[in-house]
């Protein structure tokens, strides 16, 4: 086949939609502060607030008052941390309960409230990222702040039965958060169908722009501003709005919406399209996460044999964009922690890629894929120490 | 797309990576008198360096990795340094030095061209032991870590290799940093490179 850029890294973030780019371009004339009083200032305020209900809509809230924006994934996770901060400093509950596969932010945050003397419990998976219900039921009790649990993971795809966790921690009496970040736009998301209490979202994982990103909070659920100032999103995050990115946040939500059923459908195919491609053209490779349970545009693949960065880098030389959950390509000496914590071990774990379709993704995109990666991962394991 | 790659590795270190030189084949009936194994797959890499000495001299190098591409290419460049070298010569290069050869490479990267020296080294510590010569070149290249009590980073590398895993261990056979304490730093680092390097093997 001949040469091509292909681009499978639509989890590390997306293009901006041309509709999306060409609408926020044209928004760069509202100009005015959205708390402003005067009329231009009203119409700003107007449009975000058609951004809200859009954003609710594709996350199943009721009441658009209960999305509030922030900067992105990063953010919204922080706050419910810092949340929980001070609800645990001032006595009563404090167990925070997650899981070893979380986003490093809420990895690092739940370790900060590991040391500021909380309670966290950092709860296994099985081999295909599934967590634990058995650990989760023995984790959770009547001391529990906090159960979060990402709804889908970012390297591996596996979806969590969010419903059944956050049933768990109801039950106890315990906040429920979900890290949606990899979910929204990419399958069914429903906040009262799963009843979670908080919830994360970001605007670029889904063909919007960078820096936007959304915070669900139920009504009745305490929330405490990381930001203070203004009174902004009902104080809860404080500063000026940012007209454009919740404008474009607005806009490809609805998108997204819309779109949903066709995704799931044309992306999910594709990916078995390159699943069973790779598995064909590959001797001794194996998929990781779960096998149906998994989002529609994520593949991870461990190549035996071939380390992740020396495979990301020659798959880069033949135009092709993929991630890798290795050490050597991150600086850090660790392989993936998600991989570690499905057992597949170092071996195969410094040897895996992500990747990862997107709706611009095409069939002749996956066969170039597929036609590049078996000469590459043959010529690494030719001049490896490693036997596989 | 050159402009992309060249922000991350130099075009040397592309051409390395994409062209390997004296990578070991199997088909090729290449005849080597000493090897030398080092790192472990647990950490994500590891070298094999096979030689043909001949009087002391590299006469033929072969090389095989499981390695990132920074491994891979400085191995490569120093499988063509050391062909023809004398073996004293070849124990006593740097791992700058292959990395200037590279023109350079990223700072979390410098310690993946480390690899392919241990491997080296060890090839020829293998090459003298089976010679009678075992530790011969000992102190050939070492660098003194620790004034006040003459430790080199030869003897922490030893240490690590005796099962040191951390400062405590470090001291225990060593005795570094006991005196002023000034060297904890760099012998840390150096610590941290070896235990990853040769921890676990």
């Amino acid at each position: 086949m001949e040469r091509r850029f292909v681009y499978m890294d639509y989890n590390a973030t997306t293009p901006l939609r041309p509709e999306v780019k060409a609408q926020m371009i044209e928004d760069l004339e509202l100009y005015a502060n959205a708390s402003s009083l005067h009329e231009a200032g009203r119409r700003a305020r107007s449009r975000i607030e058609r951004s809200r209900s859009a954003v609710a809509e594709l996350i199943g809230a009721k009441d658009p008052e209960r999305v509030i924006f922030t900067s992105g994934g990063s953010e919204s996770n922080n706050t419910v941390f810092a949340t929980m901060f001070h609800l645990g400093r001032t006595g009563g509950r404090k167990g925070i309960v997650t899981t070893k596969i979380e986003h490093p932010c809420v990895l690092n945050a739940a370790k900060w409230l590991a040391e500021e003397g909380f309670p966290v419990t950092f709860l296994d998976v099985d081999e295909y990222g599934v967590v634990d219900m058995d650990q989760l039921k023995q984790a959770v009790g009547p001391e529990t702040l906090l159960v979060s649990v990402m709804a889908a993971n970012n390297e591996i795809g596996t979806v969590q039965d969010i419903k059944a966790i956050a049933a768990v921690a109801k039950a106890a009496g315990a906040y429920m958060h979900s890290d949606a970040t990899q979910s929204v736009g990419k399958i069914p998301v429903s906040v009262d169908d799963w009843g979670v209490d908080y919830m994360t979202m970001s605007c670029h994982k889904l063909y919007g722009p960078k820096g936007i990103g959304g915070l669900y909070v139920r009504e009745g659920c305490p929330l405490e501003p990381l930001i203070r100032g203004g009174h902004q999103e009902h104080g809860f995050r404080a500063g000026t709005y940012n007209n454009q990115g919740i404008l474009g946040f607005g806009l490809a939500a609805e998108l997204a919406k819309t779109e949903l059923e066709g995704y799931v459908e044309r992306v999910g195919g594709l990916r078995r399209r390159l699943r069973d491609g790779i598995l064909a053209a590959v001797p001794k490779c194996r998929v990781n996460g779960h096998p149906d349970r998994v989002l529609p545009n994520t593949l991870n693949v461990s190549f035996p044999g071939a380390e992740g960065e020396a495979i990301l880098l020659s798959l880069d030389l033949e135009g092709i964009r993929v991630s890798t959950g290795s050490a050597c390509a991150s600086g850090s000496l660790d392989p993936s922690h998600v991989l570690m914590a499905t057992g597949v071990g170092p071996e195969l774990a410094h040897g895996s890629i992500r990747f990862s379709l997107g709706r611009d993704s095409t069939e002749e995109d996956v066969d170039y894929v597929v036609s590049r990666i078996g000469p590459i991962i043959a010529r690494l394991r030719s001049m490896s120490t490693v036997s596989y | 797309m050159s402009d992309a790659f060249a922000w991350l590795y130099s075009d040397v270190v592309k051409e390395h990576f994409t062209n390997p030189k004296n990578v070991f084949n199997p088909d090729e009936g290449f005849s080597h008198n000493a090897e030398g194994m080092t790192g472990n797959i647990k950490c994500g890499d590891q070298m094999l360096f096979m030689l043909r000495v001949e009087g002391d001299v590299i006469q033929d190098v072969r090389w095989k990795t499981y390695g990132c591409a920074s491994a891979i290419a400085s191995t490569s460049m120093l499988s063509e340094v050391v062909k023809g070298m004398a073996i004293k010569q070849a124990y006593n290069i740097k791992p700058n030095d292959i990395v200037a050869k590279l023109g350079g490479l990223p700072d979390n990267k410098i310690h993946c061209s480390v690899l392919g020296d241990k491997a080296l080294r060890a090839a020829i510590d293998d090459y003298l032991s089976k010679n009678g010569r075992s530790g011969e070149f000992r102190n050939e290249g070492a660098r003194i870590i620790c004034t006040c009590l003459n430790i080199s980073d030869r003897d922490i590398e030893d240490a690590v290799k005796g099962g040191a895993r951390d400062w405590n261990g470090l001291q225990e056979r060593t005795k570094i940093g006991t005196v002023c304490g000034g060297c904890k730093e760099a012998a840390e680092e150096l610590l941290h490179e070896y235990v990853h390097i040769f921890g676990d093997a």
